[in-house]
């Protein structure tokens, strides 16, 4: 009888996993059920800081931002990077100097409050309020008078380039002309904010308001916030008052900050996905041999580079700068080592800033010059050069390149390099503090034009960190900020380039571009050079 | 008995207000400050920043304030979550970790203790090699391994449960399954040598000299005073398993507390790190007053003396 026990226990133990494992096989997963509620389910790297567009610096709350606002202009529906009516129905521009905005008509808040001018005079005064503390405050600088407001140096706001000229029209004045208004204007350093829902809860230039929570926040883009579950999940939905909710398709977005990049590659094969923001770089090669339907590549307006301390001898000499530029095969470090699609940086500004610009392609890769170069500023074959450090934030991608390049000029220069890495915070305050000698920089576009990457190489300008100058580069820069001539402009840009890329205060090595994974029934989500997202053309077809 | 707990409250409360002066000291002496971005940020936004956060003061204003605001219990906000309280974090991220947390602590003694009682009552057989071979392998496998091995098996392979998330009522079963083995290794070592020990002593021979059944020896007898080092491994264990495991977090994308202590070094949100670190000690302070109190209750040789 006991074996009949026995049996009986197995028989039922062996049933029951077996009725487990269907009932939970056939459950639908979340990207399933999704579909069928029209929502997109999108990784988003690390949770938002803040929600706030004034008060945000980071990736995470720029994917969302497209979302929940909308600037003047708005990413078009068939090209993110081009120009599409936003807030504004329409605009004119005078000289690229003077820019009148006519705004939606039935331009409203998700509350329904109709959206004004005034909406966005507020915006721009609370962002060059200085007590505000916005990290992108200096964004609205070709604004004319703004630096000046933000600064303090004048105190009347009116004096500031931007007015009301009715309810639906604003105009805005800058400093010079800058034809790449339209593109600078997507950044949500740009967009408006409501002031019915900041002073409801404080005061203009607070910053720890709860206008952002999800019972209180009022926004004007194509979907507003329905939940915000901290590290978890952010939900937004559709705003019936946004005024082209007709075109928009999804139901609403799931953002889910996903801080590791193989959970979220996980999750994502797991079926809780549609798109990744990111994926594990060590599995790139993989995917694109295997031709993934899921892997996608897009260039992106970014650049990696390395910057010398000119303040440090031997990297005071010009000579020496651009005898490490040349020693980098950059060629290789794209094909062997990062494998990614990255492309061989042959200049600064990443190709398809503007069609007309011509990028000065003079990084190349050339031992003998090098070798040469190196002789002339009294190293020959690398005698006598001090032993110093390529400083890099710990990580190891950047680790891997940085010993690439310390190998690179062991070999073709014979000079001592070493690698040091730092935690994040450590190795920026050593920039800041010219404490390197040389160090991994890396600078992402914020709109499409040259200057977003030139303009930070002005003598003292607080991104330089090189304690490199030229009058010169200053003198062409400034130009360009008043050329009215579009070609002339870029000509003047290309000029300050060359000059930058021959002194070498910094060597670019690659641009970047954007590996994900993307599911295939996700339909107009498009690539863009700025990673801007015009979310109202994404539709789930599956 | 009274004494003894108050004389304890009265520790742990100066053990609290010194944890929140070393992290805070701590905090002073990292370079890099709170305000970090990698692009560089206006004098203007800086110096505002600085000053709404209070970063300008002196630092024994500073350091004054931090204990105002814990003895208040008027909690801080964090400087990288804008506008959110460290306490609003804290009670976000501490129910999802204490809810794995307790689950895998049951696990670990489910598996633990039985494993290690097993080894014990058959020392040096096959069974006892076994079971202490699967224990030292439950020690020596990281989380960061175990961790990606379940969720593939279970996850993406069989595909019982979620691979990561915390959105289906079942989806703490694989971060607790993943801490519970981890641990339960421990406790099964833990037990087999104290069991062991005890099993050896004089009271036990008498016991059985009385007639009693193996069974009433083993666990009426034995099992008592066996388990009282897995007692005290546990206090500090439960805190540990409690306040969320990062890496477990991570891998499993669990909203807990684990991954926000780690955000806070990373991001330079030193009143977050000050909160999660006292929080953190307050419950390992609690703990061991527990167990204290439990092992007195279990071992009458045991007495508390303030």
């Amino acid at each position: 009888m006991r074996w009949l026990f026995r049996a009986l226990i197995f028989i039922l133990l062996c049933g029951s996993i077996a009725w487990f494992h269907h009932v939970r096989t056939h459950r639908p997963t979340r990207v399933e059920a999704a579909n069928r509620a029209g929502i997109l389910l999108a990784g988003n790297g690390s949770e938002p800081a803040t929600l706030d567009p004034q008060l945000a610096s980071g990736q995470p709350e720029h994917m969302i931002f497209h979302s929940l606002f909308e600037g003047l202009i708005a990413p078009a529906p068939n090209h993110p990077d081009g120009d599409a009516p936003g807030a504004a129905a329409s605009w004119t521009s005078d000289n690229f100097t003077v820019w009148t905005f006519k705004l939606q008509p039935e331009g409203k808040w998700s509350d329904g409050k109709p959206i004004t001018a005034a909406d966005f005079l507020y915006a721009y005064q609370r962002m060059l309020t200085a007590q505000l503390g916005a990290d992108y405050a200096s964004m609205l600088y070709p604004m004319l008078n703004a630096e000046e407001y933000h600064t303090g140096k004048i105190k009347d706001f009116s004096k500031v380039g931007v007015k009301e000229l009715d309810p639906l029209t604003l105009q805005i004045t800058l400093k010079g002309p800058a034809p790449y208004l339209p593109s600078m204007i997507k950044h949500y350093s740009w967009f408006p904010v409501p002031k019915h829902a900041i002073e409801k809860f404080g005061k203009m230039t607070d910053r720890n308001t709860r206008w952002t929570r999800p019972a209180n926040m009022v926004c004007n883009g194509p979907f507003k916030l329905k939940s915000w579950q901290v590290n978890q999940a952010l939900e937004v939905e559709r705003n019936p008052h946004y005024w082209d909710a007709a075109t928009v398709k999804l139901n609403g977005i799931i953002f889910l900050p996903i801080s590791s990049d193989t959970t979220e590659e996980l999750a994502f094969h797991d079926g809780q996905l549609h798109v990744t923001l990111t994926m594990p770089l060590s599995k790139i090669p993989a995917y694109r041999e295997s031709k993934s339907p899921y892997y996608h590549n897009d260039p992106l307006l970014s650049v990696y580079m390395y910057r010398c301390n000119t303040t440090k001898k031997p990297f005071d000499n010009p000579l020496v700068r651009r005898a490490l530029a040349l020693a980098i095969d950059r060629e290789s470090i794209t094909r062997n080592i990062l494998r990614a699609g990255q492309q061989p940086a042959t200049g600064l500004t990443p190709p398809g800033c503007t069609p007309a610009y011509h990028v000065p392609n003079i990084m190349r890769f050339d031992p003998t010059e090098a070798r040469r170069l190196l002789a002339e500023a009294g190293f020959p074959d690398g005698k006598g050069f001090p032993p110093f450090d390529i400083l890099i934030n710990t990580s190891e991608a950047h680790r891997s390149l940085a010993e690439a390049v310390q190998a690179m000029w062991k070999e073709h220069l014979h000079i001592p390099a070493g690698v040091l890495n730092q935690d994040w915070g450590v190795y920026l305050e050593s920039q800041r503090r010219f404490d390197y000698q040389i160090a991994r920089f890396g600078w992402v576009g914020d709109y499409l034009d040259p200057s977003t990457f030139l303009t930070i190489w002005q003598t003292g300008d607080g991104n330089n960190n090189t304690g490199w100058g030229s009058k010169r580069y200053d003198e062409l820069i400034h130009q360009s900020f008043q050329e009215a001539d579009a070609a002339k402009r870029l000509q003047l840009l290309s000029e300050a380039e060359t000059i930058l890329l021959n002194e070498a205060p910094m060597m670019p090595i690659y641009w970047y571009t954007h590996s994900y994974l993307m599911r295939p029934e996700v339909k107009g989500l498009l690539p863009s050079l700025l990673d801007h997202r015009c979310y109202k053309a994404v539709e789930l077809k599956p | 008995m009274i004494r003894f707990i108050v004389s304890r409250i009265v520790q742990g409360i100066i053990v609290i207000f010194a944890v929140i002066t070393i992290t805070f000291a701590l905090s002073k002496m990292v370079p890099g400050g709170a305000v970090r971005n990698e692009r560089n940020i206006t004098e203007e936004a800086r110096k505002a920043q600085e000053e709404y956060y209070g970063l300008n003061k002196p630092w024994i204003v500073q350091l004054g304030l931090q204990f105002k605001h814990y003895a208040t219990l008027d909690l801080p906000e964090s400087y990288h979550y804008k506008g959110r309280g460290v306490d609003e974090i804290i009670a976000s991220g501490f129910p999802v970790s204490a809810a794995v947390g307790g689950a895998a602590l049951l696990i670990a003694l489910a598996i633990g203790v039985p494993l290690g009682a097993y080894a014990a009552l058959r020392p040096n057989t096959f069974e006892d090699r076994s079971s202490t071979l699967a224990a030292t392998l439950g020690i020596c496998t990281p989380s960061m391994v175990l961790g990606p091995l379940i969720a593939l098996l279970f996850g993406l392979k069989l595909r019982w449960f979620n691979a990561s998330g915390w959105f289906d009522a079942s989806d703490w079963v694989l971060p607790a399954l993943t801490l519970g083995v981890i641990y339960s290794a421990y406790i099964a070592r833990l037990t087999r040598g104290s069991l062991r020990e005890t099993l050896a002593q004089e009271f036990i021979r008498t016991a059985r000299a009385k007639g009693a059944s193996e069974g009433a020896v083993v666990f009426l007898h034995a099992m008592k005073l066996a388990c009282l080092p897995v007692l005290n491994y546990l206090g500090p264990a439960a805190a540990g398993l409690l306040t969320g495991s990062f890496i477990v977090e991570t891998v499993f994308q669990l909203p807990g507390l684990g991954q926000f202590f780690i955000a806070a070094a990373t991001n330079g949100d030193h009143q977050l790190t000050i909160a999660i670190s006292t929080f953190y000690a307050a419950l390992i302070v609690t703990f061991n007053l527990l167990v204290d109190i439990l092992q007195a209750a279990l071992n009458p040789r045991i007495r508390l003396q303030a």
